[in-house]
């Protein structure tokens, strides 16, 4: 039997409401006990002590281009990445080439996944064949395959009909169609928020209403059909309003869940002043009220997660010409000590709030035994040193892909180390 | 016979590069105008080819078609006695998939001082500016600015009214897609000019008025108290989708004819920054009569692009 003893570190576990200092013991990959009896020996120790112990985050949507484009990334790096910005789980979006459309290649990812031997992998299943939008991929296929949800990743699943069957098979399955909320239409050729800076820079703009117009057809169509949707990135002050006054209003809680990415808390539209391809994202980074209003969302629970929405893209893609270049940035290598200056330092969050959106809520949306550290779950633990100060440099990445907007940013806080099934992964 | 150069004198210039008209003061764009004013006065003497930027290369960059920006860098850099690379992206390794900035490093290993670059896409010239060593001019970058051609405009209208102060400009037109309606914009609100958008409504953006300019949409209703209009081009090939219902109903509103042109004061100012769509934006009669000074921006435009190419070498031989 192989032990691992988590000493002296403060242990927070929002599925059991746990916020003290204790010892947490690991045994054959399972959380054993936390405070185990003084007297417990373990084969290893790691001194948490000035740490936070939590349960290993997760990543809800994280692109990791394999099959297809493994210039950008791989299964082994995206995971490596993964375990280096402090996750022990990602989903990972079936926007590959192929597309994640079958049991085989959710299978294959898994197998990747497994081979790399980093972190937990779940795919993300497509919403249609191919993605072309016209008929229902094998949702129950890619459930055996080991799909946890169904999205059509970047690509809004536009056409109502469609997102209405979805919903309804899916449900079938307890399964939730993840949507990217935008009216393709309305923000076509579009390269940044729509507003007085994509006046300023002749930039074409993505309106806020793309966003809240597809936001309230999810809403509507979750309490028609009694599916699960859960609304990716949101940036609009008025889509988090409508998920408010939707969990106000009915008794469908759970029914609509939401995420917002780090990226979007740390920067406003006015970065494209720079007109750098790494602060075209999609959504697009809005404006102050409309940040104001996600932080907002976040402390009263509008906002069950967050993200990296992790997008590689090689130095190649990004460094053309800001309307040709395709959106996206990395996320997972950033993503902590964005939250930290973003909404600990601020107040705007305690460290159980924070750890709930990386751990608890994204396991319950994804449906996954994870994001605990009850005993008997598996050894999934994350411990940060919150206070270590460090410079971000893209070329110590452990992605394939640079495209980071933060390069040179003076931070604070990061994960130390990282276990995953009771191994340590990861080692600050 | 060629001139001398000027002395050194010291031009109170202290940029690498022209991106746009957004980031400068007041004082320096009075610096360019007064430069431009000087270089008009060397010419209308007859010193007309100055040895100012000798030994220097000038690239003209050009992504997008052009005519008249494009000729008019490249005389003006040949006034300079500058040496001159004209490229147009038709025909170039663009075509082979060669990226924008390789294409752009490429040409400057030829020992390139200064990049004037021309592209649809906003931004360019800045994403080339982080890349190149040499100094860069934006000749137009999509919908965002269009510097030298904001100078032109308020050189010529200084050049007739003296001042810029007080004056009302009306900017008309496709706002929405103007790269110079931008760089107007900007200018003549720093020189203290009063600026009045107007066009339909789907081709003026929301958050304009935060610029501190006016907004209208009805250009006969203005037209009485402003004294410039400029008419800007319909970007029809930058409107993806109809802004409005058709180009008759356009003509009808916002071109300028004869009849409209009773209703304006007498000693009103017709500018347009080309190529005009005749018949769209201003009637023949309009062009070519007594309110227009259409080509004189095309002649002002030659001292500006001067003014700004020597402004800009003047720096880098300074070791700025």
């Amino acid at each position: 039997m192989s032990t691992l003893l988590l000493r002296g570190g403060r242990v927070i576990d929002p599925s059991q409401d746990l916020d003290r200092t204790a010892n947490v013991l690991l045994a054959d990959g399972k959380i054993a006990a936390i405070d185990p009896p003084g007297s417990t020996t373990a084969d290893q120790e790691i001194d948490a002590s000035g740490r936070i112990v939590c349960p290993g985050w997760i990543d809800l949507h994280v692109a990791h281009r394999e099959p297809g484009n493994d210039d950008d990334e791989t299964t082994a790096s995206a995971t490596h990445a993964a375990v280096a910005g402090g996750f022990t789980s990602i989903a990972c979006f079936p926007d590959t080439a192929p597309v994640v459309d079958n049991r085989a290649s959710a299978e294959f990812i898994k197998l990747q996944a497994a081979r790399a031997g980093h972190c937990n992998v779940f795919p993300l299943g497509a919403v249609t064949k191919n993605h072309a939008g016209q008929e229902l991929a094998e949702i129950g296929q890619l459930v055996d395959g080991g799909a946890v949800a169904f999205t059509g990743a970047k690509n809004p699943v536009a056409n109502c009909e469609i997102m209405r069957r979805a919903l309804e098979y899916a449900r079938m399955f307890d399964r939730p169609i993840f949507n990217h909320p935008q009216v393709p239409e309305l923000v076509a050729g579009g390269v940044m928020h729509e507003g007085h800076w994509s006046m300023v820079l002749g930039l074409r703009g993505m309106p806020a209403a793309a966003e809240e117009i597809m936001v309230s057809r999810d809403i509507a169509l979750a309490e028609m059909t009694g599916g699960r949707v859960h609304l990716m990135c949101l940036s609009t002050k008025n889509a988090v309003d409508l998920v408010r006054r939707h969990r106000q209003r009915t008794d469908q809680k759970g029914r609509v869940t939401c995420d917002v990415t780090a990226h979007h808390l740390a920067l406003t539209d006015e970065s494209l002043r720079s007109f750098d391809s790494n602060v075209k994202v999609d959504p697009p980074l809005r404006s102050q009220d409309h940040l104001d209003a996600l932080i907002a969302g976040l402390k009263d629970g509008t906002i069950d997660a967050i993200c990296s929405d992790h997008q590689p893209h090689s130095d190649e893609k990004k460094a053309l010409e800001l309307d040709q270049t395709p959106f996206g940035i990395v996320g997972l290598e950033t993503l902590l000590p964005l939250c930290i200056r973003t909404l600990i330092e601020p107040g705007h969050l305690t460290w159980p709030q924070l750890i709930r959106c990386l751990t608890l809520s994204p396991a319950n949306i994804l449906g996954i035994e994870k994001g605990t550290l009850n005993a008997g779950a598996d050894a999934d633990v994350t411990i940060i040193d919150p206070d270590v100060r460090w410079t971000i440099d893209p070329a110590r990445f452990r992605s394939r892909s640079r495209n980071t907007p933060f390069a040179g940013w003076e931070v604070r806080g990061r994960a130390s180390h990282v276990i995953v099934g009771g191994k340590v992964r990861f080692t600050a | 016979m060629m001139a001398q150069p000027a002395p050194a004198a010291r031009t109170g210039w202290s940029r690498k590069h022209l991106l746009g008209l957004e980031e400068l003061s007041a004082d320096e764009i009075t610096t360019i105008l007064d430069q431009a004013a000087e270089f008009n006065r060397l010419a209308s003497k007859g010193e007309k080819k100055l040895g100012l930027m000798s030994g220097s290369v000038v690239a003209n960059l050009f992504f997008e078609p052009s005519t008249r920006t494009r000729t008019s860098f490249s005389l003006a850099a040949k006034r300079l006695s500058a040496d001159t690379i004209d490229f147009t992206a038709a025909g170039s390794s663009v075509s082979k998939g060669e990226s924008f900035i390789d294409t752009a490093r490429n040409i400057e290993a030829m020992g390139v001082s200064h990049v004037v670059v021309r592209h649809s896409s906003a931004g360019a010239p800045h994403l080339l500016s982080r890349h190149l060593k040499a100094g860069v001019l934006n000749a137009g970058d999509g919908t965002h600015e269009h510097p030298t051609q904001g100078l032109l405009d308020i050189f010529t209208i200084r050049e007739h009214r003296g001042t810029l102060s007080g004056l009302t400009v009306a900017l008309v037109g496709d706002i929405l897609h103007s790269r110079v309606a931008r760089s107007n914009i900007w200018g003549l609100k720093k020189l203290g000019a009063r600026v009045i958008v107007c066009g339909p409504s789907t081709l003026i953006p929301p958050d304009i008025t935060k610029l501190g300019v006016e907004v209208s949409y009805d250009f006969d209703e203005i037209l009485g108290q402003v004294d410039i209009v400029n008419l800007l081009r319909i970007q029809f090939e930058r409107q993806r989708s109809a802004f409005f219902p058709s180009i008759r109903e356009y003509a009808h509103f916002y071109g300028m004819n004869g009849e409209r042109l009773k209703l304006a004061k007498k000693d009103v100012l017709i500018l347009a920054p080309g190529p005009i769509n005749r018949g769209v934006e201003l009637t023949p009669d309009v062009a070519d009569g007594n309110n227009s000074v259409i080509l004189d921006q095309v002649t002002n435009g030659l001292v500006i692009r001067m003014a700004c190419l020597y402004l800009l070498e003047q720096h880098r031989r300074t070791g700025g």
